[in-house]
């Protein structure tokens, strides 16, 4: 098992220069569950390509157990990867889609088997070994296809979106299993995904990207919690963050946050942090759960906005409420037991000490 | 009136698309189809009713032994019968003559020339001046100057078999190549080999002849083998069967720990099965098929090919032509069984299930 540093990786495309990585830099330890995530476009695919050796690195290096890889081929870099569409072999069957790495490297036959119904049975594919591809259904596609990486052994695992095909019960079942298997091999896994909730459940560590830069590196509740800028708290947590366009202003009773429809009155303690940003622009924002909570409703002192319910979402245990404040959007997370309807007006309560506030470029100041 | 009376609409809507359709696709089959029938009752006929209007034979019975004549090269050389009709050249020197054959009660005429000798009944040579109309004699002609036919379809099988084999083999390389591998000015090049396609073959003939002279290989099976051992059709076909295949499994195979060339014998080729199938089947009946080049190259009668020795059938050694329609029908066989082994795995799609699906 291993480490995998990343240090200053760039990646431009030669052909239109595009620059699709910039200046990435991280430190993965060994045995550690690192998830890459952002929207499509963003670099985190060819960052594990790079890793994986599939696309070439145009400045910086990769090491993998403190041995830079920037030359070495894929086969020698002692990693495995598990694809988006599975790519399994559709004229080998499945034993022989797992043993195909293990016969290129010539391991005595002996060793192949027991290496590939070891793999099989951690699965649970066992009865499906004589298979084709053709014949599996697609969670049975993914199961050999991360069969087809731990039969090897490698120092590193690396996941291309692999759940991304499947339906929506099947990729939660797939993810718990994924999560299982990191604790029982104890590798090193490098897992890129477009969705947040599966980076949030699965990773050790996450990666937030944009646009080829790396937006944040955090566990997944303090990226949640202390997002740093906008991008972060906006692409982490679902429904996503409520953000209000305004600006500070510096009142009678101290500083509040100010647009033509909400005045919100900034908590004292935060004066050190925001301070020196009376009289311009920021952005204000909440997570759905923060507003009309339990805990927002009992806490004294805490401002409230009144809302027209448009739309009611009863998900079962909580209800989302969807209105509009200005140009802004706005979602609350309610308690199913308030009994919302469109057309009600609602009075709801902000839960401030969860709230953020970002400078005009989005950084995060609380 | 229609949305009421859905079900009436229904049927007539079947009707049209699956009874009328079958209709006209029968009526196709019969069209394409008749030709062959024509060809295949021809070779069954006695010479005398090539020509008549009917499908069968006047007196009713097949003449199965068409088919042996083809093969019997010392039957279908020797003619014995009487004497008619000879023509003499200026020199006085006989040029042809007909013999009404004592087994069919035909005439056939001949050309004669230096190596064919006349016999009569003990079997002893008539010299040529003792020939006279009348006589009955026994005409032979030597034996390698006339049809070899098991010889021209081996030559045929074994010259269109090589060139098969190694287009294929050269086109899939070419177009793994091509599909496949990122090198510098690959699709420049591409281009180039596909622009060649553009020169009719008949412009490339003498070019090709002049170099089949320098290299020595005029009159060899050689020479028919290697300039149609490589093809821009086939490299183009193979390629663009071989971009349908998802990269992700040329990336799996390398972290696998593949090397390019187990890549292509493991993974790529495998897949590329029913576009193998294809080519080997447009290859082995556009070679098997072929005359002009074996016509300009051949000058051997052992190493013609069925296209050429389909020559000796024609009327210039008197009519044959129930012959050579039985000559026709067995060089067709192996194109049909070639078609009917492979169809099945030219329509079977083995990439589906590459991926998700």
């Amino acid at each position: 098992m291993a480490d995998v540093v990343l240090k200053n990786v760039c990646k431009i495309y030669d052909d239109n220069g595009f620059k699709a990585v910039d200046d990435f830099n991280l430190d993965i330890k060994d045995r550690e569950f690192i998830v890459l995530v952002g929207p499509s476009g963003c670099g985190k695919s060819t960052t594990l390509r790079m890793v994986a050796g599939l696309e070439d690195i145009s400045s910086g290096t990769i090491s993998i157990d403190g041995t830079i890889v920037n030359d070495v081929a894929p086969k020698d870099r002692d990693i495995a990867m598990v694809f988006q569409n599975y790519a399994l072999y559709p004229h080998m069957s499945v034993f022989d889609n797992m043993a195909f790495g293990l016969k290129l490297r010539h391991l005595p036959k002996k060793e192949i088997v027991e290496r590939v119904q070891e793999a099989a049975e951690i699965l649970g594919i066992t009865e499906l070994l004589d298979r084709r591809p053709k014949a599996l259904s697609g969670g049975q596609r993914q199961r050999v296809a991360v069969g087809r990486a731990i039969v090897r052994k490698p120092k590193v695992f690396l996941f291309d979106e692999p759940l991304s095909n499947l339906d929506a019960k099947m990729r939660v079942q797939m993810r718990v299993e994924i999560s299982r298997l990191h604790n029982r091999l104890g590798a090193t896994m490098i897992y890129v995904t477009h969705d947040q909730t599966e980076a949030m459940t699965m990773g050790d560590r996450i990666v937030v990207m944009e646009s080829g830069r790396v937006q944040q590196v955090a566990d997944p509740m303090t990226l949640y919690n202390k997002p740093a800028n906008k991008f972060v708290a906006g692409f982490i947590g679902m429904p996503p963050m409520n953000f209000f366009n305004g600006g500070i202003v510096s009142g009678d009773n101290g500083l509040s946050f100010k647009n033509e429809h909400v005045n919100i009155p900034i908590p004292p303690e935060w004066k050190d942090k925001i301070g020196g940003m009376a009289g311009k622009e920021a952005v204000f924002g909440i997570r759905p759960e923060d507003i009309g909570s339990t805990r927002a409703e009992e806490e004294p002192g805490m401002p409230s906005v009144s809302l027209d319910v448009e739309v009611v979402e009863p998900m079962g245990s909580e209800t989302y409420i969807y209105s509009t404040i200005g140009n802004n959007g706005v979602v609350a997370k309610l308690d199913a037991w308030r009994n919302f309807k469109v057309g009600d007006k609602a009075e709801l309560k902000f839960f401030m000490p969860n709230a953020h506030i970002f400078d005009g470029s989005g950084i995060a100041l609380v | 009136m229609s949305t009421t009376n859905p079900e009436k609409k229904s049927f007539i809507g079947k009707f049209l698309s699956v009874y009328a359709l079958h209709i006209l696709l029968a009526a196709i089959a019969f069209t394409l189809t008749l030709p062959f029938v024509w060809m295949i009752l021809t070779s069954l006929k006695p010479l005398k009713d090539i020509e008549s209007s009917s499908w069968l034979p006047s007196d009713g019975r097949l003449r199965w032994e068409n088919y042996r004549d083809v093969f019997d090269t010392e039957n279908a050389n020797r003619q014995i019968g009487t004497l008619q009709d000879m023509k003499f050249d200026e020199d006085g020197a006989l040029v042809s003559a007909a013999v009404l054959r004592d087994a069919d009660g035909l005439v056939e005429t001949f050309n004669v020339d230096r190596k064919t000798s006349f016999y009569d009944s003990e079997g002893l040579p008539i010299e040529e001046k003792n020939l006279q109309n009348g006589i009955h004699v026994r005409m032979d002609r030597p034996a390698g100057e006339g049809v070899q036919f098991a010889r021209f379809y081996w030559n045929s099988i074994f010259i269109a078999s090589w060139v098969t084999f190694l287009q294929v083999i050269t086109s899939a390389f070419a177009a793994y190549a091509f599909a496949r591998l990122k090198w510098k000015g690959r699709d420049s090049i591409f281009m180039l080999y596909l622009a060649t396609m553009m020169l009719p073959g008949l412009v490339m003939m003498i070019p090709n002849f002049q170099i089949m002279i320098k290299l020595g290989l005029v009159d060899t099976y050689a020479g028919l083998i290697i300039p149609s051992a490589f093809s821009a059709f086939g490299t183009f076909l193979m390629r663009q069967f071989m971009l349908t295949i998802p990269s992700s499994l040329d990336e799996a195979a390398e972290i696998d720990g593949a090397n390019k060339w187990q890549t292509f014998w493991n993974v790529i080729l495998p897949l590329a099965r029913p576009g193998l199938i294809t080519l080997t089947i447009f290859t082995f009946m556009g070679n098997y098929n072929s005359f002009f080049w074996p016509l300009v190259m051949l000058r051997t009668t052992a190493k013609y090919t069925l296209p050429i020795g389909m020559l000796f059938f024609d009327s210039s050694r008197g009519q044959s032509t129930h012959l050579l329609m039985a000559a026709i029908t067995m060089s067709v066989v192996p194109m049909v069984l070639v078609f009917v082994l492979m169809q099945k795995q030219m329509v079977k799609g083995i990439a589906l299930g590459a991926v998700k699906g």
